[in-house]
Formats: C-alpha cells, structure tokens, sequence
C-alpha cells in the first residue's frame, strides 16, 4: 500500500520535524492543524450530513469562554474548562440544532439560522460587562505550567493541536464506517428517501451535532490558550466559521482526509496574502471568497473528489 | 408480533379545499397481494404518503398489526415493519448500491459487517449483484426501480407499498421485476402495489382496489374489477380526455 507508506512517513515527519523549525514556519504549521482541525469538526455535521452550518464560531467561542472564565474565576485547569465548554457547546448545539432540524430548515435556511445564532452570542459577549465586553479577556501568563495549559515555548502547542487534529480525524474515521456514517450520508443525500428506509434523520443530524459542536469548543480553549487573549469578534465571528468550512470544502467534504488536506493548500496561501495585502483589511477575506467559488465551481468534491477521479478505473468520486 | 395487517378505516385526506381521499377503507391481511390502482391524480400515491407517515391524515384510522401508525414518523413506521418505496425513485446518488441496501438493512442490525453481508444477500435477490459497488448515480432507470424495491425489502418488512415500480420499463424489464414481486411474495412479506401497467397488476393481485376522485369505486377479484362498468367509465372518462 502506497498511501499507508505515504501516510506513515507524513505523520513521522510532522512528529519529528517541528522542533527543527524557525519560529514562524511553526506558527504557519500551527495555523494549517488549527484550521484542519476545525475543518475536520465541521465536516462531521457538515461534509458527512450535508448541514451547512455557518456558524460554528458559536460553539468555538462558547469553548473559548467557558474555560477562560473557569480559569479567571475559580483557576481551573483549562484541560478540565475545555470539557466544561464543550459540554456548554453541546448544549446549545442541541439546543440550535433541534430548533432548526424540528421545524424542517434544511439547506440555505439552515446555515442562515446557525450563522444568526453565532451573531447573537457574539453581541451578547460585546455588552455583557461580567465576560469581559469588546475588551475581552486575558488569560494571565505564568510561563510554563503544562498543568494548565500553558506552555512556554510555541512546540507544545503544536503537539496539542497535532494530537486534537488527529484526534478529530480519526473519530471522523470511526463516524464514518459505522452505522451512524450511513445514517448521516443517507439523510445528506435524500432525507425523506432515508426516513423511508428507517433512519431517524432527526436523531441522526443531532448526534452529528453533538459530536461537531463538542469538538469545535475544544479548539476554542486552544485558541485562548495559545493566543492568550480572546475577544468576542475573534471567537464568535465569522471567520472562524469560514475558517472551519473552507478547508473542508476546499479539501473534500464528507471525506476523513479532506478538512486536513484543505488546510495545507489554504492556510499557506492565506499566510502569503496577508503578509503582501498587510494592512489593507479584508482583502484576505476577498481571496478566500474568491477560492470557494472557484472550487465549488471546478471541483464540487474538494481535492480530495478530484484526485480519487484522477486515479484509473476509480469510478466512485463521490 | 399480532398479525392482523393493515386496516385503514375512514381514510380522508384534505389539501385545503381539495380531497385527495375520501373515507376510504383498506384492508391488506397478511400473505396478501393487493392491486391499488385508478386514474392519474385518483389519489393512490396520496394512500401511501399516508400510511407510511409522510403527510397526517385530516380523519381516519391507519392500523398495521395492532398498532395505530397515525401520528408515527415515517422511521417509526418503517421500524414496525411497513415500507415503501418511491414512485419517482430516490436513491442516495453518492452511495453506491450496495450502500444503498446496507441503510436499509441497519433498521434490524447495528453491526456493519453483518448490515454489508444482509444487503449484498438482497442485492443478489433483486439482480443487482453486478452493480453493487457502482454509484446509484450511474444506475439505470430500471436498476434505480430494483434498487428501490431492494432498500425497502432490506429494512425486512412486513408489508412492503410498492409506487409504480413498473413505470417506464420495457416489457422485457417488466417481466423482471412481476418475478422478483412473485419471489419477493415468497419470502412471506404482504404487499400493497400501485400500478398503472394492468398485464402486470392482473397476474400479479389478489385482489384489486380502485380508486377515483379520492373515493374507492369497486374492490374485488382482479377479473371482476376489470368488467365493472364503473372501472371502465372511469378509465375511459379519462381516456377521452387525454385525446383532446
């Protein structure tokens, strides 16, 4: 097997080489597993189940918060916060996600109503005085102190979000090949048509929600950590919501590899245009528009569609 | 599990103004084959919708082995045992055949492999054993009408409602799928079969319903439903309107 070898050397090399970076290429390598990471959370609700969520900065920025005011407040551990935020996330996935699936928003309306619910939080965190308001929050910096997350050198952080990245993917993995997986690309492909053949497309997008918004908060307590700082337009705006998306739509959504894949190509490319575009704002945000079309226009099944159709005698791109 | 079948008593449907059905009764005992048939826009489809729970009826009682389906979600229905398939088929296109047939089959088991070993089973008894892995995109008519017969048959049904499974075929193809219905009929599951194509629904029905305007108008054996005058004049009332 080729690919297992590939893969193999891949991972080794993302173990191995790191510590051997300039601090900037590291910095580049963190952001592409972020956004991977991300991508591969997103893709369980939205590659695999086909509900477009545009607004899964709400579940970041519930994780982002959550932990940081644990810690601010009571010193608890962010390892410990984190699952408290996912668990908050979860809540208010479900909470979000049976308002929507109950009441048949499927398609556009769905993403609209998800993006509203990520804009609401973020108000709602710019004028409440108790979470820090626009100012936002400052996790204090104690050097290091592994056992509340907090590290002082950039390389640890990186080996947190390689193990989450891969964490996400290989539960994408198990998603897929179980039950559940069918469940999911049943109600993706035909919701009546799998209603019919006895799947609970219901339950099914909820689960799926679960999963997605749970997972999504953890990155949100990776990012406090990391960047030390979080205010409510980074956590619960909406580049974090495309920040997840993209990279699975540009990978291959539905697809274990895709979110990953997707941000190797686009976190690179996002890096250079902001270094050449500095300081003319949202110019980025334009280039990343731009990508989407181009890819949604030329290669509907991501990267990943596209190089399973260039391999011979491979009839299933789906 | 009781086995009294489907009894549909008082059956009425109203789309605003319109009637769809009208106080219609229907029983399916099991081990039964039973032909609904009736002009276009007669209502048959409208029946199924119901009893499979994609829309609520506006009066009436839908039972099936003692339990009432009224208000059940169509999943909940399926999961008791009754299923349908569509009369414009609705495969999952990105998944290939055999996947197809394998969401149907974890309505009774949980585990994977032993979902891929049921499908492949019913995949061979429908005679799509040479496309399992092809993407149900790709499928023609006649194999997306096999492959919605065998998701439905998958979810291991009691009473399977099958919607113009015949429709657009060739009389080759036709021939096909009256045997798989025959064979299907020997695996011991009842079925309520909607179709337009009367060789077929004669040979294959034990008894024949027909609907028109919503109302049922005769039910009886196949040979005699074919001789009531008012099946007749309701065929051919349509028949002459279309020549206009």
């Amino acid at each position: 097997m080729g690919a297992r070898v590939l893969l193999a050397l891949g991972l080794a090399a993302l173990v191995a080489v790191p510590p051997l970076l300039p601090k900037y290429a590291l910095e580049v390598l963190i952001s592409i597993l972020f956004f991977g990471y991300l991508g591969a959370c997103w893709n369980i609700l939205g590659g695999y189940g086909g509900q477009f969520s545009f607004g899964h900065a709400a579940f970041f920025g519930i994780g982002a918060y959550t932990s940081t005011l644990l810690l601010l407040h009571w010193n608890v551990s962010p390892w410990l916060g984190m699952l408290a935020g996912g668990a908050l996330a979860t809540a208010f996935g479900l909470f979000a996600g049976y308002l929507s699936f109950r009441y048949g928003l499927r398609g556009p309306y769905f993403s609209l109503v998800t993006l509203a619910f990520a804009e609401m939080l973020r108000v709602v965190a710019v004028n409440w005085k108790a979470v820090g308001s626009s100012l936002g929050l400052v996790v204090p910096n104690r050097g290091s102190a592994p056992a509340m997350f907090l590290f002082a050198e950039k390389l640890p952080y990186y080996y947190v979000i390689f193990v989450m990245a891969l964490g996400a993917v290989w539960i994408t993995r198990v998603i897929e090949r179980s039950r559940m997986g069918y469940a999911l690309a049943a109600v993706r492909e035909n919701e009546d048509a799998a209603e019919a053949a006895g799947v609970d497309a219901l339950s099914t997008k909820l689960r799926a929600m679960a999963a997605s918004s749970f997972l999504t908060a953890l990155g949100g307590t990776f990012y406090a950590q990391y960047f030390a700082y979080i205010d409510p337009s980074l956590t619960f705006g909406p580049a974090i919501s495309i920040g997840g998306l993209l990279p699975a739509i540009v990978g291959g959504a539905g697809t274990v590899a895709g979110p990953l894949l997707g941000s190797f190509v686009l976190t690179p490319i996002s890096e250079v245009t902001r270094a050449l575009l500095r300081g003319r704002a949202g110019a980025d945000i334009m280039l990343y528009g731009l990508i989407l079309i181009l890819v949604i226009s030329f290669l509907p099944n991501g990267l990943v569609g596209w190089l399973r159709s260039r391999r011979p005698g491979a009839e299933r791109a789906a | 599990m009781s086995g009294t079948g489907l009894e549909i008593r008082g059956l009425t449907k109203r789309f605003g103004g319109l009637v769809a059905v009208n106080r219609f009764d229907l029983a399916v005992a099991p081990g039964e084959i039973v032909g609904l048939i009736g002009p276009n826009g007669a209502g048959k489809t409208t029946v199924f919708h119901l009893v499979a729970g994609f829309h609520g009826p506006s009066e009436g009682l839908i039972h099936f082995d003692g339990v009432s389906l009224v208000g059940l979600k169509p999943h909940a229905i399926c999961r008791h045992g009754l299923a349908r398939t569509f009369q414009l088929v609705q495969p999952f296109a990105g998944l290939t055949t055999l996947e197809n047939v394998m969401v149907g089959a974890f309505n009774r088991v949980g585990d994977v492999a032993e979902a891929r070993v049921r499908a492949a089973e019913i995949v061979d008894f429908v005679g799509l054993g040479p496309r399992r892995d092809t993407p149900a995109r790709h499928l023609t008519l006649a194999d997306r009408k096999r492959l919605e017969v065998a998701r439905g048959l998958a979810t291991e049904p009691r009473l399977l409602l099958l919607d113009e499974v015949m429709s657009g075929l060739n009389p080759t193809e036709i021939e096909a799928i009256i045997g798989l219905i025959r064979r299907i009929h020997s695996r011991g599951v009842s079925l309520l079969i909607i179709e337009h194509v009367m060789r077929a629904i004669l040979a294959l029905s034990h008894r024949l319903v027909v609907l028109h305007h919503g109302e049922k108008i005769a039910e009886g054996p196949p040979a005699a439903v074919a001789r009531d005058p008012r099946v007749i004049e309701a065929y051919l009332g349509e028949a002459v309107e279309e020549t206009r």
